[in-house]
């Protein structure tokens, strides 16, 4: 194309050069919703964990983990253009909007991850940076680019991009990698595939137009049903771990084996309630449900262990 | 010389006057909290060094 070409082009045509975004599509970009519970986590792994740190740098580990997150976000939605055009979920993205291109968010994307990683090393410890570029890596190269489109295990393995914000905040304040941070890591890694498929089972027109392996897609909502009953019997036991191994109380202890059985009822029912609108229903309230459970337990958590600092420091 | 490129639309402009400042504050934001880290890391120490 010579320059008289390119001169020559309309101002419509100029969307395809770029430069037609404004910041809210490159908020956008960042997945906000996902990065809040991102944050959220991290924020618990990082109160929760012994020891302290300065509350400055503390707030400079939670924004590199934010933007660290959003950053994969970006990276996901520039290599997931062409199927995100064509989910109702996912068709009003920044990229199949016509609002970003695809070489703008990478550059946003890889220019936040690298200065997430290296601004969080510096101010904070390596071992939390190398995490985050693990976790940056583990999203965008190993779902986003390798499982996602080959495997029906797709958001099994690749839950663990989502597990690790936790595993951060606490590794920024001790230097470590423990087996009450993995604890919490493998609470959201248990958590993700039944959270997932239930989503799966009410929106599996998209994920088969965007040709998708997901499981309902792949070995039918019948199989589907049953991964997500065995993941929600596995992550009961798990959510009530911190107790049995001492880092939580007694008393959120009970409350996480409450909101377990909880998250198991609601998997029954979707396990047996198959047919028409009330099976759809089912999985729309599971889906709903794992929101609410992931949110209490770290809430729970976090309350938990604030409570014990201030008994311990005699403040009550 | 001939001014016949790709001309921005008013909308345009304005998206980009929008990006403009969102990296310019981003920037500020970088400088500032550089500088607390460091205070914070090196506290006092930051002006005990030799000339």
């Amino acid at each position: 194309m010579s320059l008289a070409d390119i001169q020559d082009r309309s101002l419509d045509d100029a969307t395809a050069f770029g430069g037609q975004g404004d910041v809210g599509d490159y908020l956008a970009l960042l997945k906000p919703r996902v990065m809040s519970l991102v944050i959220f986590t991290a924020l618990v792994g990082l109160l929760i964990a012994p020891g302290s740190i300065h509350p400055v740098l503390g707030a400079v580990a939670i924004l590199c983990i934010a933007v660290g997150a959003g950053a994969s976000g970006a990276l996901n939605m520039w290599y997931d253009a062409d199927i995100d055009a064509v989910m109702s979920r996912t068709v009003k993205r920044p990229i199949p909007a016509g609002k970003v291109t695809r070489e703008e968010a990478l550059a946003f994307g890889l220019t936040l991850s690298a200065f997430s990683v290296v601004v969080l090393g510096l101010a904070v410890n390596w071992l939390a940076a190398g995490l985050l570029a693990f976790t940056i890596f583990f999203y965008a190269v190993v779902y986003t680019m390798w499982l996602k489109r080959s495997t029906p295990q797709n958001i099994v393995i690749g839950g663990a991009a989502g597990a690790f914000p936790p595993m951060i905040g606490w590794a920024a304040v001790t230097g470590t990698v423990t087996l009450e941070s993995t604890v919490l890591f493998l609470i959201i890694f248990m958590w993700t595939p039944p959270h997932f498929w239930a989503l799966a089972l009410f929106k599996r027109g998209d994920y088969e137009a965007a040709r998708i392996p997901m499981l309902p897609v792949v070995a039918g909502e019948d199989a589907t049903r049953t991964q997500i009953l065995v993941y929600s019997v596995l992550l009961a036991p798990i959510g009530v771990a911190p107790a049995l191994l001492g880092f939580a109380s007694a008393g959120y202890g009970v409350a996480a084996a409450v909101l377990g059985a909880a998250f198991v009822w609601y998997a029954l029912r979707v396990y047996t309630v198959r047919e028409g609108e009330p099976a759809r229903k089912a999985a729309v309230r599971l889906f709903t449900f794992s929101l609410v459970y992931l949110f209490l337990v770290f809430a729970l958590l976090l309350g938990d262990s604030l409570f014990g600092r201030l008994v311990a420091g005699g403040w009550l | 010389m001939s001014d016949d490129g790709i001309r921005p639309t008013e909308e345009q402009k304005r998206r980009q006057r929008g990006r403009s400042v969102a990296i310019g504050l981003a920037l500020a934001g970088l400088v500032l909290l550089f500088y607390v880290i460091t205070l914070v890391k090196m506290g006092p120490g930051v002006f005990d060094r030799s000339l």
